[in-house]
């Protein structure tokens, strides 16, 4: 129990702040993938072939391919596009951008899309007649949005978002090798100057299950938030 | 776009397709029968039996892919007993641990897609081949399997997929698949995009024909 007592002995405190990292990440990346979910949704439902296509070739292409290709492009690709466009501008020099943010958005890019998928079921389940409704009374359409199917496409998206979550988390160990210190590389680390690592991946595989049993507990109490009255 | 690059890679990520699919259908092949076996157990009776397969599968669904893979492969080696045994020949290939990794994780999905299959088989069904005098076995082998094999061809079509980009990991352990040898060619050649590209409609273009296969099944497989 010596290897994770805190202090500078232990990795105990190290592995805390690394979990606390992966937590960070994890949301970040979530609220990211709610961005391209709010862009991608509408343009799903669109009646345009178009946006159609061009919503489907993101939720295709993203979920087809390994979340671990993607963390490669980024995490090589990212700094080398961005000095592409600040050339453009007259900027020469090297640009890095953090880990933390390429780790974010390649995991939010992903979780997006599986957020996407899920908005557009639980937006297209809902029944036809309250968008009827809507437009009888003559309700504005932002008031409408966020008034009247917002609220009941939170009910029927809560359960698959809360898989979503499980897997944006589980997905943050891959950030591990753009070299973000989460658990899996504070893992790696320890693992590799203690000379133990089944303990410290055991230790790991620990502290993963403990984030996704508290944050499923979290989300039951917020799903019999939103199915008040049902 | 450096489109030499792209000539040039291909024949190097379609040879690293056979890694991949190779170890794509052992740890489907494996997973199935982890799957299977998981899931009668949790039919059991017994408590302590359908606990302790419901706790294996949410071990295994409740952590990475990458942590599972890292305490078979770095983890293992540290039992000095292990050493010793057979084990020791299949654990010290990456490639096996690779295969031991995902066979259990897929195992552990699987498990949950044929239990709740076995679960929405409706009890009359079971009751008609009882009344009918014929045995558990048979039952079981004749009539329940088939159904849930119906029931879960979508969600295990899902979980291929899922299995097919879980691969990718095996990169981890030093194993050059599709996601390894893009990655040491974009490592030393340092053009993302291009790779990124192939490597990705490889995947795609497995993706497509995994759907395919299921879409074709569920429609053999239909009820008349």
């Amino acid at each position: 129990m010596d290897l994770i007592s805190f202090g500078d002995n232990g990795w105990g405190d190290e592995l805390f702040v690394a979990t606390l990292m992966t937590i960070a990440v994890a949301i970040t990346a979530m609220l990211i993938g709610f961005l391209f979910a709010l862009i991608f949704t509408p343009l799903k439902l669109s009646k345009y072939k178009f946006l159609n296509l061009i919503s489907n070739f993101y939720t295709t292409v993203v979920r087809g391919v390994p979340e671990l290709l993607v963390i490669y492009l980024f995490f090589f690709g990212g700094s080398g596009s961005i000095m592409y466009v600040a050339q453009i501008f007259g900027y020469y020099d090297y640009i890095e951008i953090n880990s933390f943010l390429t780790g974010a958005i390649s995991i939010g890019i992903i979780s997006g899309a599986y957020s996407t998928e899920v908005f557009r079921g639980a937006i297209q389940s809902i029944d036809k007649g309250q968008f009827e409704a809507c437009h009888v009374l003559g309700i504005k359409k932002y008031i409408y949005f966020f008034k009247v199917i917002m609220p009941q496409m939170l009910r029927l998206a809560i359960p698959n978002l809360s898989n979503v979550w499980q897997i944006t988390l589980k997905d943050t160990s891959l950030i591990s090798v753009t070299g973000l210190v989460e658990i899996m590389r504070q893992s790696y680390i320890a693992a590799g100057s203690t000379r133990d690592p089944l303990f410290f991946y055991s230790f790991a595989a620990l502290l993963y299950l403990m984030l996704t049993y508290l944050s499923m507990k979290f989300i039951n109490r917020v799903e019999k938030k939103y199915s008040r009255g049902y | 776009m450096d489109l030499e690059l792209i000539i040039t890679s291909f024949p190097k990520l379609l040879s690293a397709t056979l890694v991949t699919l190779k170890l794509l259908s052992a740890s489907l092949f494996f997973g199935l029968f982890l799957g299977l076996f998981f899931a009668i157990l949790r039919l059991n009776k017994n408590k302590l039996i359908r606990g302790f397969a419901y706790g294996y599968s949410y071990v295994f669904r409740g952590t990475p892919l990458l942590v599972q893979i890292f305490i078979i492969y770095f983890g293992l080696g540290q039992i000095e007993y292990l050493r010793t045994t057979f084990l020791w020949v299949i654990l010290k290939e990456p490639y096996w641990c690779a295969i031991i990794a995902f066979s259990l994780n897929t195992g552990a999905y699987t498990s949950e897609i044929l239990r709740s299959a076995f679960e929405t088989i409706k009890p009359g069904v079971i009751e008609a081949g009882r009344s009918l005098g014929l045995n558990k076995v048979f039952i079981f082998t004749k009539i329940q399997i088939p159904i849930a094999i119906k029931q879960s061809l979508p969600a295990y079509g899902n979980e291929i997929i899922l299995m097919l980009k879980g691969t990718s990991l095996a990169s981890t352990v030093t194993l050059l698949d599709i996601t390894g040898v893009a990655k040491f060619i974009i490592s030393t050649t340092f053009r993302p995009i291009e790779v990124f590209i192939i490597a990705g409609s490889i995947y795609l273009f497995i993706t497509f024909l995994v759907h395919n296969l299921i879409k074709y099944l569920e429609k053999k497989y239909r009820y008349q």
